[in-house]
């Protein structure tokens, strides 16, 4: 705060202190600031306007159009629709059954934190000088391009009786005999052990940057006080990277209360596999409950929304200061 | 906070303008759709929506609409393939652009037939000449026609059921199972494929549904009692799954089945037997011929059940087609939906039996006329109400997941017993049966 304060007068002033020097004399001087003060105006909102268009059009107005079906019992294509009030709501609250499905976020929950610590590995061991380092940079981070829906069919070839990973298992003499999809417990592991494959690459990126926006003499510093790699991940990177670390762990929370894509195209929710969003997405279109299941996505939205705020209590977002 | 009031001003303004592009024009209500007098003057250009990617990809699509021009030359005729064809229509239907001809999709409740399409007759007059018209017949007005008709049944290798010592069809489900037991410890197939992984296959075991009462107010028994009562057709069906299953007669790893994969396997004779429809034996014929085996040795059977030492097969429609109330040529539509189910050899070309009442049986049902096979048609008056049941108490018989969940419980991947089950579904369809339609 006290930086902010400090630096904007200079600012002022130099902006003060340059248009008579700087600018030219103005034939018409009256009209022109007028002008190039609303052009001023309207030219961020200029910059703004596609993007804002399409986040409307896409994200705002489709979410305003579910808040306004979950009040109603459409079928999602009958010309006629309801209103119902708070209906869908105190269904969905008065069927436990609904909810139960957040059992299985447990696993990707589980992963996640795996998925940090294997990220926040590669990318301190990739931050330091070592050979083929851009090598492996591409390869953990491809599998994160790779479209959703390939990655499903892909592993489902990796996880079939006599596939991929029967087969490189067999390679190191072990000689599975287990059908990977076959149990709820073992087909949610599988699944999430996918999305950790998928996911991974995301954080790494995101951790290799922060680390890389540490400045580098403080390591030069730090390795001229002794300190050895541990030290430095311990007492330069771990708090440089805070702030990303922390949006790391809302974004797999969240990820994981609404995982969808991998179990959706692998299991189709078989096998105890099914997780809140696949529920609702039966409900829509298998069903034809569109009105229930606005209000079910509603909820999770909510649920996120607190979850969020929750942590953001729990753990605050404080600035380090490195220097 | 001046920021934020002009956020919430905008989300106010997005939400009113979208609520404003949901109603869908159903003004246009009660137009018919006429078949044309003089094929020589119709004209216009339609758009045909269907699910069928492959004939259209293939070309197949487009022979038909060069032998279409040949009678209507002035009609020009497109193709619109939709992969994921149910979803996709129906939100397109929350327009006015959903083509000229398209298949009816399972979602539209029949009432709402009359605000989505365009009449082609009373069903008086068309039911002299077609079947199934009483599927699309709203207030006594038909809205829609098949393309073909189908029966569901095994499709299995004949070389591998002979190989097991077993010629003559299972008559009943213990003596099916008998028969699979055999193929098992007698060849190297699988005996029964449950394509678990693809889900949709699973769904084709509701079609049982009338084969084994031999009944044809079976779509309207399902409306009124518990569908899963002893003896009732889909617990039959749905027992005779789960000890397959149980019995362990199935592939190794049922969560990753490959249904294209499936066709050459059973075709070469790795897999044995497989619960489908009539639709699916000409692919596995083509299958054959792709592997090299001979297409003759796929075989199409009856569900194992006989009334009366009869075996008892259901006819019902494939996808119906129909005209769009909002469309701009209904005639040339009109002439597309009459030519294609009647005239094209459509139905023929994929061994399926037509939709006009007098046509002969395809080849790939003969075997059912030399055994007898009676051939009964369901009244379907009923069969909204049941699809409103299905919906409200979330059982989907016209979905995979319960059958899915059925195969998890029989091969010890959930917890339970085949009746409670059972049990608990007819709970929860006779519960809703009491919300819907009273």
């Amino acid at each position: 705060m006290t930086r902010t304060r400090t630096t904007t007068p200079s600012h002022a002033t130099e902006k003060e202190a340059r248009p008579p020097t700087a600018a030219p004399p103005p034939p018409t001087p009256r009209r022109a600031p007028r002008k190039v003060r609303l052009w001023r105006k309207v030219t961020p909102w200029l910059f703004l306007a596609a993007p804002l268009a399409l986040l409307i059009a896409f994200t705002y107005a489709p979410v305003a159009n579910m808040l306004a079906y979950s009040f109603t019992d459409w079928d999602g294509v009958s010309p006629e629709l309801n209103y119902t009030g708070t209906e869908n709501y105190i269904e969905i609250f008065t069927r436990p059954e609904l909810f139960q499905v957040f059992f299985v976020s447990g696993y990707y929950l589980a992963a996640s934190a795996v998925q940090i610590a294997a990220a926040l590995y590669f990318a301190t061991i990739l931050s330091f000088n070592i050979r083929f380092r851009n090598l492996f940079k591409g390869i953990l981070f491809f599998p994160y391009l790779i479209n959703g829906v390939a990655i499903g069919f892909v592993f489902l070839y990796f996880f079939q009786d006599g596939g991929t990973l029967d087969s490189v298992l067999a390679l190191f003499g072990y000689e599975s005999d287990r059908a990977w999809l076959g149990t709820s417990t073992s087909a949610n592991v599988s699944l999430a052990g996918v999305s950790v494959w998928r996911y991974m690459g995301l954080n790494f990126v995101l951790f290799l940057g922060a680390i890389q926006s540490i400045p580098g003499e403080l390591y030069e510093a730090a390795e001229l006080d002794g300190a050895n790699r541990w030290h430095q991940f311990r007492y330069i990177i771990a708090p440089g990277i805070r702030p990303v670390l922390s949006l790391s762990v809302i974004l797999s929370i969240s990820g994981s209360l609404s995982v969808f894509e991998i179990p959706y195209i692998m299991t189709g929710g078989a096998t105890g596999t099914e997780t809140f969003v696949i529920q609702t997405v039966k409900l829509a279109f298998q069903f034809n409950k569109t009105g229930l299941a606005s209000a079910a996505a509603v909820v999770l939205l909510l649920i996120i929304l607190a979850v969020t705020w929750l942590q953001r209590r729990l753990v605050p977002d404080d600035r380090v200061d490195l220097v | 906070m001046n920021h934020r009031r002009t956020l919430t001003g905008t989300l106010i303004a997005a939400a009113l303008l979208a609520s404003g592009c949901t109603g869908s024009g159903g003004s246009s209500e009660g137009a018919d759709a006429k078949a044309p007098d003089d094929p020589s003057k119709v004209s216009g250009t339609i758009k045909v929506l269907t699910h069928r990617t492959d004939i259209v990809q293939d070309g197949t699509m487009k022979k038909y609409a060069d032998d279409f021009n040949k009678t209507y030359p002035k009609v020009k005729v497109e193709f619109e393939a939709l992969t994921d064809y149910e979803a996709e229509v129906k939100i397109r239907m929350n327009t006015e652009n959903y083509g000229d001809v398209l298949m009816i999709p399972a979602v539209i409740k029949k009432n709402d037939y009359p605000k989505f399409f365009a009449s082609l007759g009373t069903e008086k007059e068309l039911s002299e000449k077609y079947r199934f018209t009483d599927f699309t017949a709203v207030d006594g007005k038909v809205y829609g026609q098949t393309t073909n008709g189908g029966t569901p049944g095994f499709v299995y290798n004949k070389k591998v059921w002979a190989e097991a010592g077993v010629t003559d069809w299972p008559t009943t489900p213990d003596e099916f199972l008998t028969d699979l037991a055999a193929i098992k410890s007698k060849t190297d197939a699988v005996p029964y494929y449950t394509n678990f992984a693809a889900q949709w296959p699973l769904t084709s075991w509701t079609y049982v549904n009338g084969s084994v009462s031999c009944d044809t107010g079976a779509t309207t028994a399902l409306s009124e009692g518990d569908p899963w009562a002893e003896g009732a057709d889909l617990r039959v069906a749905d027992t005779l799954l789960h000890d397959i299953v149980k019995q362990g007669l199935i592939e190794k790893d049922p969560t990753t089945t490959n249904w294209e994969g499936s066709k050459p396997r059973l075709a070469k004779g790795e897999i044995a037997t497989a619960w489908l429809g009539s639709w699916a034996v000409l692919q596995f014929r083509q299958a054959a011929e792709k592997a090299g085996t001979d297409p003759d040795d796929i075989g199409f059977m009856p569900f194992p059940a006989q009334v009366d030492g009869k075996f008892c097969a259901v006819l019902s429609p494939d996808y119906q087609q129909a005209v769009n109330i909002n469309s701009d040529h209904k005639e040339a539509a009109r002439a597309w939906i009459d030519w294609f189910s009647t005239e094209s050899g459509y139905a023929d070309d994929n061994l399926l039996p037509s939709v006009l009442k007098d046509a002969p049986l395809p080849a790939a049902l003969k075997p059912y006329e030399e055994a007898g096979v009676k051939l009964i048609e369901l009244d379907d008056a009923k069969g909204a109400v049941v699809k409103e049941i299905d919906g409200a108490s979330e059982v989907g018989i016209y979905g995979p997941a319960y059958r899915q969940d059925l195969v998890d419980l029989a091969r010890g991947a959930k917890d339970g017993s085949l009746d409670d089950f059972l049990a608990d579904l007819g709970k929860r369809w006779t519960e809703a049966e009491k919300t819907v339609g009273s």
